[in-house]
């Protein structure tokens, strides 16, 4: 079978597998709907949660991020897993207690204000189509890639799935499809993974095999260092980015992981406490499993594309020798070639070899137009190179590669050189996660208004009956919000994420922490700390990613990504402050937060 | 009740004692070894990694397995102690 039929196949069959799941475990009660009836087991929980959170984001994209970035990524590798800590030792069991359906519910009940819980929805339903518009353009993006569908057919496709699956399966649904999809996604990561290390090193773990020792008698990261330098970048295992800034928006990805709504939600679905503290130790180990992969393919697909594409001489590589990858993935656009020296030889070094706003190559006619790539020898016509001016003393030659760092999960396989099955299977996976993230987001959206608005603010007195169809409808356009997202996503993405990311951490991971520790804490003390750390980390954003701010006005030299954290701390000063002024939290509410500390009784009490 | 109420009190004080003493953990492997004193520890080398560089990329992800993994446990032991287990 061609590449093209068994991605085809794999990554059809994976929808009808998640279909048929969901139509055998649908939903028939909003309990069912918004938390699976309570009663998934810690295990399968802890899968669904890891598919939940790895989005294509982490799937596709980290590390080729962290394989130009080396150790100046590690703030995500720390964050995006410390964030669990968190969250099983500070909030899954004590939300579990509580025994509610979503955040708003556990914000607007614990502070006695429906104005807190309106906030809380607004904030859930920011940080949830920011993310689910990524997911459903991860999905366009791996059609186009893989199936050479346009994208916004891709991001349909993806819309139809999601949308039967998740409307029709609601969080009962949903929670077994996940498992099926980290098994898919993590399969499809590791293999190729494990070949590589394998093929590079000898050894079968990449964890052991990122600190094994090469044929030239170097380990693998004292090599990586010294090729890397030679071509003029920093080195791989020492930073660039300032201690303090590290330190932020280290910070500010792990509170804010664990402030994210659909992560937290997933914790309302198993039996008891004792099981929200276990799923939350399985989910961190099954994202383990891909986050501590990542450096290892990171280091490996680095090391790979300079050898590959500066020659063993280290003189640059004739283009007519190159890979046949290299040119599948040109015409991706994935990676680009202007030859700055004309030697006709490929040479990869610091330094852009594209102008623009994003150093991106722009391309002058087709993709397979090959007379006109004759015509240029080899080149793909673009029409924006850079001067190739480059400082003889730091590298040897200008750069003349651009390389999309996505290239790293998706063109692994082939480097590696590894049977079509493979690659197949990365196009599955990467489906997966992006599937299983959208799923999950569109939930917690569903769920706010269907739930937190309707029932709980607007009217109290529809049936279950009503309240779950509601949801499904509230689904049905949340897919189709998310689906024109997608299609037409806002000019900075990634900054968009920093957002979602640093509201998460100002706002909920304060308020929900207050709620159960600080008794104390009252209404008006949690409403204007809310506000405080939601308007601060907004307008900081907002004034450095959008309106031009420049990096040296950083507050003590901390990026907007790590603006959540101190945004956070302005919450807790706030809130503790406004809290002392007011008068204390009424008695019943004290006694709420007294029964949430203590298991026992999680079942039905609230029922 | 008044028991009762002493018991969760108590059982509460050494749930924040455990908590407490794991955050310590969780704070010095990643904020700690993997950020502020990452330039120190890469001078040490170990099984072919700089030590800075591996708590950074790989050791804090094994200790925040260690730490969940260790809580949940710990926790039902005390919660059978209180016999608050459900």
């Amino acid at each position: 079978m061609s590449l093209e039929q068994l991605t085809y196949l794999f990554v059809v069959g994976s929808f009808v597998i998640y279909i048929a799941i969901a139509f055998w475990s649908r939903a028939s009660s909003t309990r069912e709907f918004y938390v699976a009836g309570g009663g998934v087991t810690p295990l399968a929980n802890g899968m669904a949660t890891a598919a939940d959170w790895m989005s294509a984001a982490s799937f596709i994209s980290l590390a080729g991020i962290v394989s130009f970035a080396g150790y100046d990524a590690s703030g995500y590798i720390m964050g995006w897993t410390g964030g669990y800590v968190l969250l099983a030792l500070l909030l899954a069991p004590y939300l579990r207690k509580f025994g509610k359906f979503t955040i708003p519910d556990f914000v607007g009940d614990r502070y006695y204000s429906n104005l807190a819980r309106v906030v809380a929805v607004v904030c859930v339903m920011f940080i949830s189509f920011t993310y689910i518009s990524g997911q459903m353009r991860g999905t366009g993006i791996v059609f186009s890639r893989f199936l050479q569908v346009e994208i916004d057919t891709g991001i349909m496709i993806g819309m139809a799935v999601v949308f039967v699956y998740a409307v029709l399966g609601g969080m009962k649904g949903i929670t077994y499809t996940q498992v099926a999809q980290y098994c898919v996604m993590i399969f499809a990561f590791t293999v190729p993974a494990l070949f590589l290390t394998f093929s590079m090193t000898g050894h079968l773990l990449p964890q052991t095999g990122l600190g094994a020792t090469l044929d030239n008698g170097l380990p693998v990261l004292d090599h990586l260092d010294g090729l890397v330098t030679e071509l003029g970048f920093a080195s791989f295992t020492e930073g660039s980015k300032s201690k303090i800034d590290m330190f932020f928006i280290t910070a500010a990805l792990m509170f804010g992981t664990a402030g994210l709504p659909h992560v937290i939600v997933r914790f309302f679905t198993v039996p008891r406490v004792r099981d929200a503290r276990i799923s939350a130790a399985w989910a961190l180990v099954f994202i383990a499993v891909l986050y501590s992969t990542i450096p290892a393919v990171a280091a490996f697909g680095r090391i790979n594309l300079i050898e590959t594409v500066n020659g063993v001489d280290n003189m640059g590589t004739p283009y007519e020798e190159m890979p046949q990858w290299f040119k599948k993935w040109e015409n991706a656009g994935l990676i680009a070639w202007y030859d700055h020296n004309a030697d006709g030889r490929t040479q990869y070094a610091a330094g852009d070899a594209f102008t623009g706003r994003q150093h991106k190559p722009i391309y002058w006619g087709a993709a397979e137009d090959e007379v006109a790539r004759n015509f240029y020898s080899n080149q793909r016509h673009v029409v924006n190179p850079s001067s190739g001016e480059f400082d003889p003393k730091v590298q040897p030659f200008a750069n003349e590669i651009y390389v999309d760092p996505d290239i790293m999960v998706l063109a692994n396989p082939e480097i590696a050189g590894l049977p079509n099955w493979v690659i197949a299977l990365i196009a599955a996976g990467a489906m997966a996660a992006a599937l299983s993230t959208a799923a999950g987001l569109l939930l917690v959206i569903a769920t706010s208004v269907s739930h937190d608005l309707l029932k709980k603010t607007i009217r109290p007195q529809i049936t279950d009956r009503q309240e779950l169809l509601a949801a499904r409808l509230a689904a049905m356009v949340a897919v189709l919000i998310a689906g024109y997202l997608g299609m037409h996503p806002p000019d900075y993405v990634a900054a968009v994420v920093a957002l979602a990311f640093g509201l998460a951490c100002a706002s909920f991971f304060p308020v929900i922490i207050m709620g159960i520790f600080y008794q104390r804490m009252n209404k008006y003390g949690a409403i204007s700390g809310m506000l405080v750390g939601l308007i601060s980390t907004l307008c900081y954003i907002v004034y450095f990613k959008f309106m031009g701010g420049e990096p040296q006005d950083w507050l003590l030299g901390i990026s907007p990504e790590g603006f959540g954290a101190v945004g956070m701390v302005l919450n807790f000063i706030v809130a503790y402050l406004v809290a002392h002024l007011t008068p204390e939290p009424p008695k019943h509410i004290q006694q709420i937060v007294q029964n949430i500390r203590v298991p026992g009784n999680s079942g039905s009490a609230y029922y | 009740m008044k028991q009762n109420t002493k018991a969760a009190e108590q059982y509460w004080r050494r749930n924040l004692q455990i908590i407490f003493s794991y955050l310590i953990i969780w704070f010095v492997v990643s904020f700690g070894c993997g950020i502020v004193f990452v330039d120190e520890l890469n001078h040490f080398n170990m099984f072919g990694f700089k030590l800075g560089y591996w708590f950074a990329n790989q050791g804090s992800i094994l200790v925040f397995c260690l730490l969940t993994i260790g809580y949940a446990v710990r926790m039902s032991r005390l919660d059978s102690e209180f016999d608050v287990h459900e």
